[in-house]
């Protein structure tokens, strides 16, 4: 045998997967550009893991104490710190590369559920959630909200006066489920806010323990899955529904995956090292009884900060007792609906369309345009809530009265999303009726000089 | 003669050198406004101005208009400075929000209402030294005591009815002023609530948010989450988008 | 002209409602073969591959000597960023260009019923010659209760029930009121427009307990506007609130005095997280924003020397909202 196959068989003897990797070189990865942001996803997920381990072999999550800082923030001399946001600081002054990982790493987890937003986005109006991937699915709209949480989880844990405030909102919001709330805020935080500070090692654990073994679990079940059932592909010279056309693993996919990877934290670490973000040394450290102006979420969660601000002061009582106080209407009630909706809509359209067929060749997204309009329609009604929540700073910045915003946000979220779907449905039916593709510059026409001078326009070959 | 004539002019010369070097020192682009009663012809230089241009809102007895400017009695020296030359006062709409814009009277005409409305009680113009404060007790103050309605990196906000502005840029003098008097819906803070080195490291927070350390790079605004989903967006994700269209492939 | 409006409505709502035609011809099944298969050399780009290797190696290992030498935020990431950017794109490169580029067809394999009829069969066949179905379903559902139970019950160790918490704070009568140094307040120290940040007198703990943090304000007593049983809770128009929002739990910190209150807004306490507002001299009603519930006053007595002190406890429970708070007396 030739030296290759001498080791391969080495390996192969010992582990016994020969066979399976045999099929998995020949696998079929179809072609387009946007079935790579799923892989963008999964990159910044691996950047995480890996500087996320890197900080976390610093990080001392703890805010029982206190103990007064001297370190190289000048601004901070004298000033009491929790030894969580001790070590954020050091991290960020005192450790090499310490500054670099931690923005990187907080810039990673930004872009992860940017990315997990855009693959979303092109799952859907591709209708690739359709039978027999709707596990797929749901498993991705998991993963969405598992990020969410997590992300929000890791930037609470250095204790600095933005963050801090955010955990405060947190209890308020947990506070607000209704009947349990107190009992559940109490679980969680120990006692009532603050708590003893066990809430500093409780979102540690699941931070870099319970959430990323979950979610890499998920992550796995998600790939098996498209494996198990191949890719879905756009229809094409070639393309069936009974089959798969792209290219093959090994040598030219392999590589360019593994490029993606590089790439993608090549773009992280660019933004790590040259883009400040969070920094904490600039907050200062987080008491109860401070706040700042202009204090936000990540933006992540600035849909949620929208619908606090939002709400009309409206709470549900019964005699004395407070069924439904006002934070759970945009802290719960909203985010359940929107997740909710995700997650049930794989069956949602399979009872609405009447179509129970399995599907592996994907949609123009103007060929479904009920599909399409509903979702451009709810993805614009959550954008804007997520832009009410920065109405604060388009009044610092524009002048429109910070109420009015609110007053025309509240009616905007009503009859904007109608306005979409409507003006989305239309736009899909005159594309397909017209044939045009305007994101590729239109059909081939001929443009013709008429005998009296003016121009005519026909398809060519007329 | 000469001998002495050439003592006299040292003297001078050195004197001159000194103030010059102290009130470079201290910050001054402008010299600081004269105290009220130094110098009468001032203050009736000053009685002509506000019947001219500020009777009309505050009332010729300086008590007020109902609907168009309230009593300067007990405003102080300390207010005309700041609203003036600031640029906010004098303004055409009494209902509005004063916005700091460029002042519209020269110093000595500032000087002179300085002396005139200050005639009639109220805060002096405080004496704010930002190089004698310390930067961390300034954050501390500064945190506990307006990072509300400032900021807590000065970058201005919000309150509900006003926009709060940003201090980083403002000269040491117009803060001590502002804290002191509590222009249109700011508080304010007297010599009890706020002594004057706690002022001086205030003062000495607000010059250093002008040019913080932004040790992690390009600061954009050091505003927090917004500009940071900004980048997430407009830079990361288009840079992204850009990769993954050169990678990937069209079906064709 | 009714008739015609009515026309274009239907026809406008028979659009909107039209079912979707079937796709068109563009996407039947295509019998072309695409499979290509294309292994050109192209030496110009395997040698831009090698150098793009090179040059990342360079710039990785000059981010290695830099760590320990000079560790500079930008710089490392700048050298790090383009090591690892070169290495990506010479992989891109050598994937578009190097190596053979091929399209290749693969057949899917869905699963085959008849698999799924065998599952259901072997399954059903563990259960041959089980007599008392039912007992034993009915005694495996008990268990199965009590397992969970006996999973889920240990979370309730995480902490102590909140209640009545919210309810049991350090103030009381005689609890002096000081400044964040420790000092105690003078009530003729506090100037009309201002506010202090005041803390319970000898809690060491003050910072960890929500019910703690107050703020104390004055306006003018002659515009006062409390309610009966609070009138003597004001002397000379100083006023004392709970400083945690009672919408989410954050500081309430910003105060809004005006110099001249009919061409601007009237004094008010606001939250700067989502901007509930609170009337101080309506007792901290809620007047914007979304807050239902009052901040909870603190009364509030001038002692023999001066000093101020806590009247009671609060009006009503501190912070945020939930099933056992009660309105606060007065409030909303």
């Amino acid at each position: 045998m030739s030296r290759d196959a001498d080791a391969v068989r080495w390996v192969d003897e010992r582990l016994g997967a020969g066979r399976l990797v045999k099929r998995a070189l020949r696998y079929v990865f179809p072609e387009h550009w946007s079935f790579l942001l799923g892989e963008v996803a999964l990159y910044s997920f691996v950047f995480l893991l890996l500087s996320g381990t890197f900080l976390a072999l610093f990080f001392a999550p703890d805010i029982s104490s206190r103990e007064i800082y001297d370190g190289p923030f000048r601004e901070l001399a004298g000033m009491e710190v929790t030894p969580a946001y001790r070590s954020a600081l050091d991290l960020s002054s005192v450790v090499p590369g310490g500054l670099l990982l931690r923005q990187a790493h907080h810039w990673a987890a930004n872009v992860f559920v940017a990315a997990m937003i855009m693959h979303l986005l092109r799952v859907f109006f591709t209708g690739a959630f359709r039978r027999p991937r709707e596990v797929v699915w749901i498993l991705g709209v998991v993963l969405l909200g598992l990020g969410i949480f997590e992300g929000f989880a890791g930037y609470s844990l250095p204790d600095d006066l933005l963050s801090g405030m955010g955990l405060a909102i947190a209890y308020g919001v947990a506070m607000s489920l209704p009947l349990v709330g107190g009992p559940f805020a109490g679980l969680v935080w120990g006692g009532e806010y603050p708590g003893p500070g066990v809430i500093e090692s409780r979102l540690y654990i699941l931070h870099v323990f319970v959430v990323p073994l979950v979610m890499a679990a998920v992550i796995g079940l998600h790939l098996a899955l498209v494996a198990r059932h191949h890719h879905t592909q756009f229809p094409g010279r070639g393309r069936r529904e009974s089959n798969t056309v792209g290219n093959p693993l090994w040598p030219g996919y392999a590589l360019r995956s593994v490029g993606l990877l590089l790439l993608v934290s090549a773009v992280l670490v660019a933004l790590g090292g040259l883009v400040q973000i969070n920094p904490v040394w600039q907050w200062g450290p987080y008491e109860i009884n401070r706040s700042t102006n202009g204090a936000q979420p990540d933006w992540y969660l600035g849909w949620l900060i929208g619908a606090l601000r939002l709400t009309p002061e409206v709470e549900v009582r019964l005699g004395d007792l407070t069924l439904v106080p006002n934070p759970f209407w945009g802290g719960v009630a909203f985010p359940t609906f929107v997740f909710a909706t995700a997650l049930a809509w794989p069956f949602l359209e399979r009872r609405l369309s009447r179509d129970r067929g399995a599907h592996h060749l994907l949609d123009r997204p103007r060929d479904r345009p009920w599909r399409t309009a509903f979702g451009v329609a709810f993805l614009g009604w959550v954008v804007l809530v997520f832009y009410a929540g920065a109405a604060d700073r388009v009044f610092y910045a524009l002048q429109i009265s910070y109420e009015g915003q609110v007053l025309v946000y509240r009616w905007l979220v009503l009859v904007v999303p109608v306005v979409l779907f409507v003006v989305t449905k239309v736009a899909c039916d005159e594309l397909r009726r017209s044939g045009a593709r305007p994101a590729r510059g239109g059909p081939p026409v001929a443009v013709i000089r008429r005998p009296d001078g003016g121009f005519e326009v026909r398809p060519p070959g007329d | 003669m000469r001998r002495r004539l050439r003592a006299l002019a040292l003297v001078l010369g050195v004197g001159c050198a000194g103030l010059a070097l102290w009130s470079a020192a201290a910050g001054g682009q402008q010299p600081p406004p004269a105290r009220p009663g130094a110098d009468p012809g001032l203050a009736e230089r000053g009685r002509a101005l506000y019947a001219r241009s500020c009777a009309i809102c505050h009332g010729e007895d300086l008590r007020g208009v109902r609907g168009r400017g309230p009593s300067l009695v007990g405003a102080g020296a300390a207010s005309v400075d700041f609203y003036v030359s600031t640029g906010r006062m004098p303004m055409s709409d009494p209902t509005a929000e004063p916005e700091r814009a460029d002042a519209q009277y020269p110093r000595r005409d500032i000087d002179a209402l300085v002396a005139y409305v200050g005639s009639f009680g109220g805060p002096p113009v405080p004496r704010v030294d930002a190089g004698a404060g310390d930067v961390a007790r300034g954050k501390e103050s500064f945190t506990e005591n307006c990072a509300g309605c400032h900021q807590v990196m000065g970058k201005g906000g919000i309150v509900v009815g006003a926009q709060v502005p940003a201090i980083s840029d403002v000269p040491a003098g117009q803060i001590g002023e502002a804290v002191r008097i509590g222009p249109y819906l700011m508080p304010e803070f007297d010599e009890r609530r706020l002594p004057a080195a706690e002022l001086n490291d205030i003062a000495a927070y607000a010059r250093y948010t002008a040019a913080p350390a932004n040790r992690g790079g390009w600061g954009i605004g050091n505003l927090g989450p917004v500009p940071e989903g900004l980048v997430t967006w407009l830079l990361a994700a288009v840079a992204l988008l850009g990769i993954v269209r050169l990678l990937g492939e069209r079906t064709r | 002209m009714r008739a015609g409006r009515l026309a274009f409505l239907v026809g406008a709502a028979r659009g909107l409602l039209r079912r979707e035609p079937p796709p068109d011809a563009a996407y039947a099944e295509d019998a072309v073969d695409p499979r290509e298969y294309d292994a050109t050399p192209h030496p110009r780009a395997e040698v831009g591959v090698a150098a793009l290797l090179a040059l990342g190696g360079l710039l990785c290992a000059a981010f290695a000597v830099l760590v320990v030498a000079h560790p500079d935020t930008q710089l490392l990431g700048a050298t790090l960023a383009a090591g690892l950017g070169c290495v990506g794109a010479a992989l891109a490169l050598a994937s578009k260009r190097v190596v053979p580029q091929e399209v290749h067809v693969e057949e899917r394999e869905p699963v085959p019923p008849q698999v799924d009829e065998a599952l259901a069969a072997e399954a059903r066949a563990g259960g041959e010659g089980i007599s008392r179905r039912r007992v034993i379903a009915g005694a495996a559902g008990l268990a199965g209760c009590g397992l969970l139970g006996a999973l889920a019950v240990p979370i309730t160790a995480l902490g102590p029930n909140l209640d009545g918490a919210p309810d049991r704070t350090p103030w009381r009568r005689g609890r002096y009121l000081v400044d964040p140094d420790g000092e105690r307040l003078r009530a003729a120290d506090i100037a009309i427009g201002s506010f202090h940040n005041v803390l319970p007198e000898g809690d060491p703990r003050a910072l960890e307990e929500l019910g703690a943090p107050v703020v104390l304000v004055r306006v003018d007593p002659r515009s006062l506007d409390l309610p009966p049983e609070r009138r003597t809770w004001a002397p000379e128009g100083i006023l004392a609130f709970s400083q945690i929002c009672t919408h989410a739990g954050c500081a309430v910190t910003l105060f809004r005095y005006p110099v001249s209150e009919e061409t601007s807004k009237p004094p008010a306490l606001v939250c700067p997280c989502h901007y509930s507002t609170f009337d101080v001299r309506r007792a901290a009603k809620p007047v914007f924003g979304p807050a239902v519930r009052a901040l909870p006053q603190l009364p509030l007595a001038v002692d023999g020397q001066g000093f101020l002190v806590a009247g009671g406890p609060l009006s009503g429970s501190v912070g945020p909202s939930w099933l056992d708070v009660r309105q606060s007396e007065g409030g909303a």
